[in-house]
């Protein structure tokens, strides 16, 4: 029996409107990864509820360092007093860019569906390019994509075009799969293993056609009103499996967090009724996988895997507010020995540890993180956002994987590894 | 919907002390908050009892005296076994730790005297070892040292109120910052002083300055890596005693507190979400048998065979007073005890008066259960710790933080011991 209703008016107090509820606590400032190691950035606390009083419709923003937060959301996670401290932030932001204007490299980074395309057919051309010390050294110089910052390999193929040959099983329990342009462009093995393991657990897979960016990217640089043209329509394509009780997975931890809240709070598109049914129905793999678990329905008779690996969990994982399913999922796996980091973002932060001005910056964030992978010697990082492990990979040079890939190989699913 | 052994609510100093407990006993834990707690406001210290209603020199001796008086007091459910055993764990965990040989020292037998970032001395019962040198008990002149940068610490103030209380005291400024920091915290100020180059530079401009007798004071943030290797290294260069006064926030005293049990319960295996309000509970047979709890837009169930909530007072948002005098626990709805009637006097004019609505909380049985106004117990599986209880007045006993403690503490050995015998009744024993 239920005895008390929602109390909360659950969009009422959000966003703008939730910085009265600020004490001055200081307590996001001591999280905050990117004010702690750069002056540049003042910290959450100053450019966001104590900065956004001074914030005029209409008027430009006085405070430039605003556009030192890397979005990476932390500060919103850790108040006590239910400030949304990054929303405040994100959207001031893109105020701020709408009268500063937009780098070109921000609109180009800003859209990996638009690189991805054009990368794919290229992909060995394109690889050497992007690896090349002399061409990064001219991109740097040319639109500031710092050289030094790690970029995916194309793969020169595409997870969608697996999906499409790949001849779908049929079954009563149907799932959708969002795999994200990080798995369709850089790594569709991932999502091969994804769709694997999910029909490995009895689930009928569909991969609904035709997944753009969820507008993420966009949103970061502060391109809302692209970002929400590419979220409406990914909502559209993805909405008639949530409107048929289809639940919808996703690996890519940011885009998924982009489609459950931070469209819908940031981009203020709550009356979008494709993304309502949407958001509701998506959940991350590892959340999803759990579920299945704890209602009994995970074959979770794991073939043991004889390593250590260092488990991060991603600042915009810890934003769907789930806690870590992934280390309750290797709990499961024999003889797997996981270690839990205590960092709360890797620096990277999507595109911010791309930007010259800010790659520094970033890797200054990770080096906490850095530091404790390297100490613990693991056979391999694991991690559920893509440019994380990219980063990590790079930054430590320890092989960076999604906990499905662990998943897949315990459940025999991965011929060599 | 998932299901622990124990769903803890809330993350300030009894949460955390609970699901560090339940952890370690075996227990498979989730501990759902708002936000980070209340350890990074507090000094850091353990005040178990400092005022009742004058000043407390030994609080074992006031707390028997106490729990005889109040009966109702939250004191008075752990009883001061209880009060002892908690402080002995806690200190146990710190020097566990992973802030290396960092520990606590004191018990509940007397109270230091610690001087505030104001001057005023504060009776303290069991302090970090970085705070003890500046026992106001001993006759040693004081040297105040502040940082021109640091926002909210004033040595000369300081050195003023302690004069006047007697004791020698000045105050001076040093000039030094974090590096590029106009104006910093004293966490910045902290994670320069684990750079040993900061240190010296301190040290070195600091020696001239000094009398020969005077102990130095710092404010609180001498390290937050390693805080013991910080402040010893700083007493063997200067000379002489060094101690830290707590600073306003954010507390890195009290970080350190947050830091040592997160770190034991993540090495325990106990789970943490945040940014999660719970919204309400499933009930039957007078058992809660799951939280709701929203996520952005999401309502979700979370199973648990106990639930322990620790998500503090009005300050807190634990307890919520409406303008019309309706007080509320926020997060099951259970009755708040001690509420003036509508019309009658709730607030004094006086911060430390004897305010009628300073005790109002959730109302609890010995064993933690919370109950309704005629003492029937509401629900078996669900323990209340912190400042959500009624009948104590920390902020008049400065006894909050031995509150939270003593309290987080007996919860989690009511639930372990609860659950022992066979195991299977509430499946703690697995873990």
């Amino acid at each position: 029996m239920a005895f008390r209703a929602e109390h909360h008016d659950v969009l009422g107090d959000l966003m703008r409107g939730s910085l009265d509820h600020c004490v001055k606590c200081t307590i996001c400032e001591t999280y905050c990864p990117v004010s702690n190691v750069t002056p540049l950035f003042p910290g959450p606390k100053y450019v966001g509820p104590q900065a956004e009083r001074f914030r005029v419709d209409d008027e430009p923003s006085a405070d430039a360092s605003l556009d030192y937060c890397s979005g990476c959301g932390v500060c919103t996670q850790v108040c006590p007093q239910g400030v949304h401290i990054a929303e405040i932030n994100t959207q001031a932001r893109a105020r701020l860019k709408a009268t500063q204007g937009v780098k070109l490299r921000d609109r180009l980074i800003a859209r990996p569906t638009l690189t991805g395309r054009l990368g794919t057919p290229v992909a060995p051309i394109a690889n050497w390019s992007l690896q090349n010390r002399m061409v990064r050294l001219l991109v740097e110089k040319a639109i500031g994509i710092h050289q030094k910052a790690p970029v995916p390999r194309f793969a020169g193929r595409t997870f969608q075009g697996w999906a499409r040959r790949r001849s779908a099983r049929a079954g009563p329990r149907r799932v959708a799969y969002f795999h994200g342009c990080g798995t369709n462009y850089y790594e569709p093995r991932l999502g091969e293993m994804t769709v694997e393991l999910l029909e490995h657990n009895g689930l009928s897979v569909e991969v609904p056609k035709k997944q753009d960016c969820c507008g993420l990217p966009l949103q970061s640089n502060g391109l809302f009103d692209d970002a929400r043209g590419y979220v409406h329509r990914l909502a559209a394509r993805l909405a008639p499996y949530a409107r048929d009780g289809v639940d919808i997975v996703a690996t890519s931890t940011s885009c998924s967090l982009m489609l459950k809240r931070e469209a819908l709070e940031i981009l203020d598109m709550a009356d979008d009724p494709d993304l309502q049914a949407v958001a509701a129905s998506t959940f991350d793999i590892c959340e999803y996988l759990l579920m299945l678990h704890e209602r009994g329905e995970l074959k979770a008779d794991f073939q043991p895997i004889s390593e250590t690996v260092i488990y991060h969990a991603p600042c915009q994982q810890q934003g769907h507010g789930i806690g870590k399913p992934a280390l309750d999922l290797l709990a499961l796996v024999p003889e797997l020995e996981t270690i839990e980091t205590g960092a709360v973002c890797c620096g990277v932060a999507g595109t911010y540890g791309l930007k010259r001005e800010k790659y520094d910056i970033a890797m200054k964030v990770g080096a906490g993180l850095f530091a404790e992978i390297a100490d613990a010697a693991p056979d391999r990082s694991v991690c559920d956002s893509e440019t994380c492990r990219w980063y990590i990979e790079a930054a430590t040079g320890v092989r960076s994987v999604h906990p499905v890939e662990m998943l897949h190989r315990a459940s025999g699913l991965s011929a060599s590894w | 919907m998932s299901h622990h052994d124990v769903i803890v609510v809330g993350t300030g100093l009894a949460g955390l002390t609970a699901a560090v407990r339940l952890a370690e006993g075996g227990a498979r834990v989730l501990v759902l908050a708002k936000g980070v707690g209340a350890t990074h406001l507090g000094a850091g210290t353990v005040d178990v009892l400092g005022y009742a209603p004058e000043r407390v020199e030994r609080p074992a001796e006031a707390l028997a005296a106490l729990i005889d008086e109040r009966p109702e007091h939250p004191y008075a459910l752990v009883g001061a076994g209880g009060v002892t055993a908690a402080v002995d764990w806690f200190k146990a965990r710190i020097a566990a730790g992973p802030l290396g040989p960092y520990q606590y020292v004191g018990g509940v037998d007397e109270n230091l005297l610690l001087p505030t970032a104001v001057g005023v001395a504060r009776p303290s019962a069991v302090v970090p070892e970085t705070m003890a040198g500046g026992d106001l008990r001993a006759e040693a002149a004081i040297c105040v040292v502040g940082f021109r940068a640091l926002k909210d610490f004033h040595p000369t103030l300081a050195a003023d109120t302690l004069g006047r209380q007697g004791v020698s005291a000045r105050g001076l400024e040093l000039d030094l910052a974090p590096e590029g920091r106009a104006d910093a915290n004293a966490l910045a100020f902290a994670r320069a002083f684990d750079d040993p180059a900061f240190r010296a530079e301190v040290s070195g401009q600091l020696l001239r300055r000094l009398g020969v007798e005077e102990r130095a004071a710092f404010p609180a943030m001498l390290g937050h890596a390693d805080p013991h290797r910080v402040w010893s290294e700083l007493e063997e260069r200067l000379g002489r005693p060094v101690f830290e006064v707590p600073t306003l926030p954010p507390s890195v005293p009290g970080m350190r507190v947050h830091a040592s049990l997160r770190g034991e319960l993540r090495r325990n295996g106990g789970r943490v979400i945040l940014n999660t309000v719970v919204t309400g509970a499933e009930q039957s047979s007078g058992r809660v048998t799951e939280l709701r709890t929203r996520v952005g837009l999401r309502e979700e169930r979370r199973g648990a065979d106990w639930v322990v909530l620790a998500t503090g007072g009005i300050a807190s948002g634990g307890i919520e007073l409406d303008s019309r005098w309706r007080a509320r626990e926020t997060a099951l709805d259970l009755p708040v005890a001690g509420v003036p009637e509508a019309g009658e006097e709730r607030f004094r004019p006086g911060y430390f008066d004897d305010h009628p609505m300073g005790r109002a909380g959730v109302a609890v049985d010995a064993e933690l259960r919370p109950v309704d106004a005629r003492g029937e117990r509401l629900y078996e599986n669900v323990l209340v710790a912190g400042a959500s209880l009624a009948g104590a007045e920390p902020w008049r006993e400065k006894s909050g933080d031995g509150l939270s403690l003593s309290t987080g503490y007996r919860a989690a050995e009511l639930v372990l011991g609860a659950s022992e015998p066979a195991g299977s009744a509430a499946g703690v024993a697995e873990g």
